[in-house]
């Protein structure tokens, strides 16, 4: 039998102190970052429910890959066996210019580079928040995963890893708005930042002059500056250029290689730990999760 | 909360989680409604006594870990929106659905708007008006929630 009156606090009482609880949850979270390790606890917490979320997409995945006729899969068969011969001789050349290159290095006496360990992960869920561009893993502490670590799919990075469940892991992706990458220029070396802007398809470059040689279908790799993402792995193709003089900088934007919108199989990168480090200067924190934009004006 | 199959209440809530965070397609995703707030509201409507701003806030948080905003934000918003339904309950019992509907819409929309200002507030994120497309479907979808929930309710006498 329902109460006439209501016991408890009234509800004025109750929202103030909800507020005061979430102010103080907002202030700590962002300002502090003192809830990173909680973080963790709370992903592991609730993977449960992003599993049981994900159990009607992965029965539609099951179907699909169950219910193929023969012929698609012969068909399939052959491309990868025809990919196969493709990616064997280009491994072979590889190899040789690897070699090549160590000796090089070692001949100007510059660091050997550290090789890059590997590992597979497949997509969880995909956040509905518009605000923020995230998505979950399937891999977390107990598979070796860690924070900052870089993720690809096939084409190009699409982001770091932001938090650490123990089984289960949140990545940032590239065109998140708190999220920038240093890039340089493969065609010349110039080098940028590319910020997230918020938009799945779009990068943007802020602080270029209008001098800067750079030009529509520029294709733009990760610089190694920063030490988060290694050297060398395309982030980003430019779709536009517009130098407008009345403007400080030109106005230059680019659009993921990766298709960002579409990901499900993704690769972790781990550097190992290797005895000689790199003594390229680096631009600490540029590459890190930043809070506001003017951390990449700064670098 | 648990006696008299309060526990169904909790259920409802779970699946209501679920389904904002089920991956979708990217056209579709930007229509997806107010799972967690309809179900709240339907609760807080019925059974005041049971779901509170409490109740709200805590959804709310685990809304955050869920999409990894910062804490607090899907939480107050969700609280600020319960409020308005928990202070009015025993006018809006007695709209009719539609009109139900309407207040909920109203409800939807604020909740959006206060999730953007305070990530306004954080980040520099832009306005979109594809942000309030969930208005729209949360207006659609209430009057189906709204009987579904009550034969569950009456279904399993949850008091």
């Amino acid at each position: 039998m329902n109460p006439i009156f209501k016991h408890g606090p009234s509800p004025q009482y109750r929202i103030i102190l909800v507020l005061l609880l979430s102010a103080s949850l907002m202030f700590f979270d962002h300002q502090m970052a003192s809830f990173e390790t909680a973080r963790g606890y709370l992903q592991s917490l609730v993977s449960p429910l992003q599993y049981m979320a994900n159990a009607p997409k992965q029965m539609m995945n099951w179907a699909s890959r169950n219910i193929v006729t023969r012929q698609q899969l012969m068909a399939q068969n052959e491309h990868y066996r025809e990919n196969e011969l493709f990616f064997h001789e280009q491994a072979m050349q590889l190899s040789i210019v690897t070699l090549e290159n160590e000796r090089l290095r070692s001949l100007l006496s510059s660091p050997v580079r550290a090789g890059i360990d590997k590992m597979f992960a497949e997509i969880l869920s995909v956040d509905s928040d518009p605000y923020s561009h995230q998505v979950v893993i399937n891999r977390g502490a107990n598979d070796g995963v860690y924070e900052g670590q870089p993720v690809l799919d096939e084409k190009g990075i699409v982001g770091q890893i932001l938090h650490v469940g123990a089984s289960s892991s949140r990545v940032i992706l590239i065109s998140d708005i708190t999220h920038a990458v240093p890039v340089r220029i493969q065609r010349n070396g110039l080098r940028l930042i590319a910020s997230g802007s918020g938009q799945i398809d779009r990068l943007i470059h802020n602080f270029v002059p209008h001098s800067a040689d750079i030009k529509k279908g520029d294709l733009l790799v990760t610089s190694g500056l920063g030490g988060k993402y290694p050297e060398g792995y395309p982030v980003a193709r430019v779709v536009l250029v517009r130098t407008d003089e009345s403007r400080e900088f030109a106005i230059i934007y680019s659009k993921p290689v990766a298709q960002i919108d579409r990901l499900r199989y993704l690769l972790l990168l781990s550097n190992t730990p290797s005895k000689e480090q790199t003594t390229t200067p680096r631009v600490d924190g540029a590459s890190a999760v930043k809070k506001d934009s003017t951390v990449a004006g700064k670098s | 909360m648990f006696a008299n199959n309060g526990i169904i209440i909790l259920l409802t809530l779970l699946i209501a989680l679920m389904a904002s965070i089920t991956p979708m397609p990217l056209s579709v995703d930007a229509f997806r409604p107010d799972w967690v707030l309809i179900v709240l509201v339907y609760w807080c409507l019925a059974l005041p006594d049971k779901v509170n701003i409490i109740t709200a806030w805590v959804m709310g948080f685990i809304l955050d870990v869920l999409l990894g905003s910062v804490l607090g934000i899907h939480a107050c918003a969700m609280a600020l929106s319960v409020y308005i339904v928990v202070v009015n309950f025993q006018k809006i019992r007695n709209f009719s659905v539609w009109q139900q509907a309407l207040i909920i819409g109203v409800l939807s929309a604020q909740y959006h708007l206060i999730v953007f200002w305070l990530q306004r507030l954080l980040t520099e994120v832009v306005f979109l008006p594809s942000y309030l497309y969930p208005v729209i479907t949360t207006i659609v979808l209430w009057p189906w929630v709204f009987l579904l929930l009550r034969r569950v309710r009456r279904h399993f006498k949850i008091k």
